[in-house]
């Protein structure tokens, strides 16, 4: 039996890498891959409380979690490609204006 | 059994999360991502999770990928890589950021220890996600449709072309 705290901890580590992921990239391709690696950090966490706790609704949460993702990832990439069609490149600190 | 499988899982997991921030390439940062995904469906499976683990292989690890895969090799970005960086000091503030928020996770998850558990048992996962989900869940589950919409509709809008260029 694996104890919930090595789980809980692997999920903070997988969260700690999407947040330096984020921190140390400029690609904004590869930050929304890390922002997805953080997404699944949590839903981790949420399942194991949702194991050790008996109680299925933490595998609901994840399934929200699951379709709120999805709906982020394509937007996002549509923003990407709009952004990529102007600029002609995805490295975020170009990313300056809102409106062109 | 189930200790060895977790550490497999779980050593493999960090090591393609790592290989997705540290890749130069977007297309192997995906690829990474893609491990990543698969080994995150094999421990829901061991927290007996069934349906939610076939549901990220399916969602993430196929659809997700996918699309990430997609929109890299559209937009020919798969050659792109970052300049080398003048800002090296990014990394290593990014680097000790990371390492301060992963101590103070761990700070505060340990305590947690381990809950007694049964070993893993079958049961039937999905009538009781199903169940929860059309019952006490209608109205978020109702929501997530919309939402799913108004992406869909976010999406198009955003990446058509302007009809009068």
């Amino acid at each position: 039996m694996v104890p919930a705290s090595y789980y809980l901890i692997l999920s903070a580590i997988l969260f700690t890498l999407g947040v330096v992921g984020v921190l140390i990239r400029r690609n904004a391709l590869v930050i929304f891959m890390s922002v997805e690696m953080m997404l699944n950090a949590v839903n981790l966490t949420l399942i194991t409380y949702s194991r050790f706790l008996g109680n299925i609704d933490g595998q609901i949460f994840v399934l929200l979690v699951m379709a709120v993702a999805a709906a982020e990832v394509a937007v996002g990439l549509a923003i990407t490609v709009a952004f990529v069609r102007h600029k002609d490149t995805t490295d975020v600190d170009e990313m300056n204006s809102l409106k062109w | 059994m189930e200790m060895i499988l977790f550490f497999i899982l779980a050593i493999v997991a960090v090591a393609a999360g790592i290989g997705v921030i540290a890749q130069r390439s977007a297309v192997r940062s995906a690829l990474f991502l893609l491990v990543n995904f698969c080994c995150l469906a094999g421990l829901y499976i061991l927290l007996n999770a069934q349906f939610v683990a076939v549901v990220q292989v399916i969602l993430y690890a196929g659809a997700i990928v996918v699309l990430f895969l997609f929109v890299v090799m559209l937009l020919g970005m798969e050659r792109a890589e970052e300049t080398p960086d003048l800002r090296r000091y990014q990394w290593i503030v990014g680097g000790l950021l990371g390492i301060l928020l992963l101590v103070g996770l761990v700070w505060a998850l340990l305590p947690v220890g381990a809950g007694a558990v049964e070993a893993l048992t079958r049961t039937d996962n999905a009538r009781e996600i199903g169940a929860a989900m059309l019952t006490r869940f209608v109205i978020p589950f109702e929501m997530v449709s919309v939402l799913l919409l108004v992406a869909i509709i976010g999406a198009v809008v955003l990446a058509k072309k302007r009809l009068e260029e």
